[in-house]
């Protein structure tokens, strides 16, 4: 029981430190372990994965609301335990039988069978404690469920496929539309408003230092919110369950600067510039089967898988599953299987030639 | 009343061929040999749900770990919640309300025994359907063997678009089955409940226990319908293409979670409440005291049994409700805290001011409500809307209802199982054995689901089969795997005490506890018939009363 308590009140202790400094944290470095670069099974590659999702690190008002109320929540709830446990572990020493060290046993204790007036107290004390935590829920929910965009949001369509992200903006002009997978770029300070969508079954947003997670569900469509206020990028994951390859639909939120961000939708909105080294990948493209579930913008229009037309503009592959560079490219071409095992895309069971030409293609899709 | 102890001899089984002793106890509407059948099943598929357990714990002790593939491991945790609720779970709370309330309320029987032998018949054959799919439900596309689609199976993850082969089909007509079982004893045990108390037992001189399984059948009789329904329309879906669930065709999914979570919570509630009454037994007699506050004790659980039925949305707090309905579930949820406050409280009131004796059922109960109240707290806390908007899905959920459904439901079934074990078998449990199997399961329980709620807090999400590396999370994994190995070495020891035991426990007597209810004043094991006389009774502890008739409960009945 002792070291029990002692091990939530350090787990307590090293939760909270690391929250109350805003300096990243070098008290916890395993509560909160800076983004590291350590190499992972994908060979040379280092680990894009690894950082920061504490939910007491928010660098976003709905999140950095909900911390606020956590920590109220968690006060009340530590004083009602350390109470509570406190009488318990008081009455267990104190009234524990002490009959085989005396030799004789005393006759039963005195029957209570109750008390008006203490009942009433723990019935009518709970009662308060549980009105006053619902006033405190109803004022964060007011603050942090939106009904409508905030004032000069950038609004992104978010669709959850199995097991990837699509979003969808607005391009550099007003008539074209950046659509791009399982990486967002927002600018910094501006209010983002997602509509959230999805293709097949139910997911669910969440980048917990941004925003509590709001649940991604075909046939109704849903909405959150969140205003980055550093610069960074934020991690998450899909939070409901989706199937088999659920662990790793992956989520990446890049925050830049406004000049930074409107240069990506620049890039972003331009179509792809042909290369002599994308020649013989390109044929193939069209002619095997990836054009049926890949758009490429001029060139194909499937909608099943990721829109590849700034595939290397991105960090990873796969929705996460690896960083994406020339080699993991490779792998995930071959067999998407070796990757990530269970999800959609077939191995296009390519010779090595073939896969050079489609690699090297992919590769020029900047 | 009579305490006779002079029995008639009843056949000894040992002169019976073992293929006679197996007959008997296949045909048998004996309530008490149901009620250990029931128990033996449920324990075997404890052991069962921790070998899966144990494993996802091995594939997650490291980051990116290789244990099994991502498309078992989704069927491990699957089949570790289908069948620790509906195969472990209910059976052994249900069982042991069957062998017990006959006892506990001077009743021969049950009201139906037939009905009855029937209800665990089914309940055996959901089970072994569901079991089956691991062979049996290849399906013609070979896709995934047993059900994946996670224990409260959201569409439209179940459709048969996303859902090929039949391994949901498993799912749905295991629990089906086994649920018309459920609602077969709550039938009977409702019955016995309100018509078959002997003389002198007013409802309010029933033991806490009886209230308890009277709720108890009452949430069970309106809940299970409702997952019957939806499972019938998810399976009209599957088979003959209708569109109750299906998304691509105008159907909802939150439709899904409204049938399943109304319910998925009571059942919660199915699942603490007779855990509740074991513990409202064991507390008083090993603390030499009565329950304190008897009538609020009875308010409380029927008032937990009203509530229970209201705030089934607190698992769907990030669907998107509008704010009003967000604000109702929480207030509704925060409200249950209520009731079950009073019975923490009165439960440490019956302890203060006695002479507590702890032994080894006393230890569990005591770690129950130890236990309870800190999943009973992260439970307040996931009633606060926007905390949930964080932590739903995530581990701290996971830390949170195993407080609650093994800290709880799982402690009170070992306290209760301590505590009648002589009675049903006449032997006692090595307390030896029960202390260290007490000591281990508490400390491996502590160090498999405390660190959970921290992974949780640090952002890992339920249900993956592998987490990223550097996020902090290597640690905590790992302390929750190496929490399951003590467990599991706690588990051997129980098996043992109880193989060990039954061979040469100490002869238990018909009173071992010194106890004061009914089931306590017949022979240990109760003969078929339970009591020679019916017996008569005074108040709501008709033993005490005979042992100490200088100072009855009748003389302190409260009729507040």
């Amino acid at each position: 029981m002792r070291l029990w308590c002692a091990a939530i009140f350090l787990a307590v202790c090293s939760i909270g430190a690391a929250d109350r400094s805003d300096a990243p944290s070098v008290v916890t470095p395993i509560v909160c372990a800076p983004v590291a670069q350590s190499a992972t099974g994908m060979g040379s590659t280092e680990n894009v994965n690894g950082g920061d999702l504490n939910i007491f690190h928010p660098v976003s008002p709905p999140a950095y609301e909900i911390r606020e109320l956590a920590w109220l929540v968690f006060g009340i709830s530590a004083v009602i335990f350390v109470v509570v446990e406190g009488v318990l572990v008081w009455s267990i020493i104190r009234f524990r039988s002490r009959d085989e060290e005396a030799g004789t046993p005393a006759g039963e204790p005195v029957q209570v069978f109750g008390s008006n007036p203490v009942e009433l107290a723990w019935t009518i004390i709970p009662c308060i404690i549980v009105f006053v935590l619902s006033l405190a829920t109803v004022r964060t929910i007011r603050e942090v469920e939106l009904e409508a965009p905030p004032a000069g949001a950038l609004e992104v369509d978010v669709i959850g496929h199995q097991w990837w992200w699509e979003f969808q903006l607005a391009g550099a002009e007003s008539d074209t539309r950046v659509v791009t997978a399982n990486e967002l770029v927002v600018p910094v300070g501006r209010p983002i408003w997602l509509t959230l969508r999805s293709a097949d079954v139910i997911h669910s947003w969440w980048v917990p230092r941004l925003a509590g997670k709001t649940d991604v569900i075909p046939n109704h469509v849903n909405h959150t919110w969140f205003q980055a206020e550093s610069i960074g990028t934020y991690l998450g994951q899909c939070a409901e369950y989706c199937g088999t390859q659920h662990a790793n639909m992956l989520l990446r939120v890049r925050v830049v600067t406004g000049d930074e961000f409107i240069a990506w939708q620049v890039a972003q909105s331009r179509p792809p510039v042909d290369s002599a080294s994308g020649v013989a990948g390109k044929a193939l493209f069209l002619q095997l089967a990836c054009m049926n579930c890949h758009a490429i913008d001029g060139v194909s229009t499937g909608s099943f898988g990721p829109n590849l037309t700034h595939l290397m503009s991105r960090e990873t592959i796969g929705a996460g599953v690896a960083p994406l560079n020339p080699k993991t490219l490779r792998m995930w071409v071959d067999d998407p299987q070796n990757l990530k095992e269970g999800c959609n895309m077939p191995s296009l069971k390519l010779d090595s030639a073939q896969l050079d030409a489609v690699v090297a293609y992919l590769l020029t899709l900047k | 009343m009579t305490l006779s102890h002079s029995h008639p001899t009843t056949p000894a089984e040992g002169t019976q061929t073992l293929g006679a002793r197996l007959h008997g106890w296949a045909v048998t509407v004996d309530h008490k040999r149901l009620g250990i059948l029931y128990v033996c099943f449920g324990l075997f598929f404890f052991v069962v749900a921790g070998i899966e357990a144990a494993i996802m714990r091995a594939q997650l002790a490291q980051a990116a770990g290789k244990v099994v593939d991502p498309a078992t491991f989704n069927q491990l945790f699957t089949m570790h919640g289908t069948t620790m609720v509906f195969l472990v779970g209910m059976p052994i709370l249900l069982g042991m309300g069957n062998y017990l309330i006959p006892l506990m309320v001077g009743a021969r029987d049950m009201a139906f025994p037939r009905l009855n032998a029937f209800g665990l018949w089914l309940f055996v054959f959901g089970a072994g359907l569901l079991y089956y799919s691991y062979v049996g439900a290849q399906g013609l596309y070979g896709d995934s063997a047993a059900p994946d689609v996670g224990w409260f199976a959201y569409a439209p993850l179940t459709n048969k678009t996303f859902s090929r082969g039949n391994s949901t089909d498993y799912w749905i007509l295991g629990i089906m089955v086994s649920g018309f079982g459920s609602i077969t004893t709550a039938i009977n045990l409702l019955t016995t409940i309100l018509a078959m108390r002997c003389p002198g037992m007013t409802l309010m001189r029933m033991p806490l226990m009886g209230w308890m399984m009277l709720v108890v059948s009452v949430l069970v009789i309106i809940a299970i319908p409702v997952l019957t329904g939806a499972q019938i329309m998810l399976l009209l879906d599957r088979s003959l293409g209708m569109h109750f669930f299906d998304t691509q065709n105008g159907g909802s999914s939150i439709l899904w979670q409204h049938l399943f979570w109304f319910f998925g919570h009571p059942e919660v509630y199915i699942l603490i409440l007779p855990a509740f009454g074991f513990i409202s037994e064991v507390i008083p007699v090993f603390s030499r005291k009565v329950i304190f506050g008897y009538p609020l004790m009875v308010a409380a659980t029927v008032s937990i049994g009203f509530i229970s039925l209201g705030v089934w949305a607190h698992h769907m707090f990030a669907i998107g409700m509008p704010p009003a309905l967000n604000a109702f579930f929480a207030a509704s949820t925060f409200l249950i805290a209520v009731p079950t406050g009073i019975k923490i409280f009165n439960w440490i009131g019956t302890m203060v001011g006695g002479r507590i004796i702890f032994a080894t059922p006393m230890l569990f109960a005591t770690a129950f409500v130890a236990m309870f109240i800190f999943g009973g707290l992260t439970g307040v806390m996931l009633a606060v809307v926007p905390f949930t908007w964080q932590l739903s899905d995530s581990y701290f959920v996971v830390g949170h209802f195993h407080y609650v459904l093994f800290g709880g439901t799982v402690f009170g079934i070992f306290s209760g199982f301590f505590y009648w074990f002589p009675k049903a078998t006449g032997r006692m449990l090595s307390e030896r054995l029960g202390k260290w199997f007490f000591w281990l399961l508490f400390a491996g329980f502590n160090l498999t689901f405390f660190p959970m709620h921290i992974s949780g807090i640090l952002g890992m999400p339920r249900r993956i089969y592998m987490y990223q590396p550097d996020r902090g999370l290597e640690l905590w994994n790992m302390l929750s795997s190496i929490g399951v190995i003590i467990q599991a070495i706690a588990i051997v020891i129980f098996i043992w005490n109880v193989v060990v035991s039954l061979r040469k426990g100490r002869a238990a007597g018909d009173d071992p506890w010194n106890a004061w209810t009914l089931e306590w004043s017949t022979k240990s094991p109760p003969p078929e018939w339970n009591f020679d006389q019916v017996p008569t009774v005074g108040s709501a502890r008709p033993l005490w009363d005979a042992k100490n008739p200088s100072d009855p409960d009748s003389h302190h009945e409260r009729t507040a």
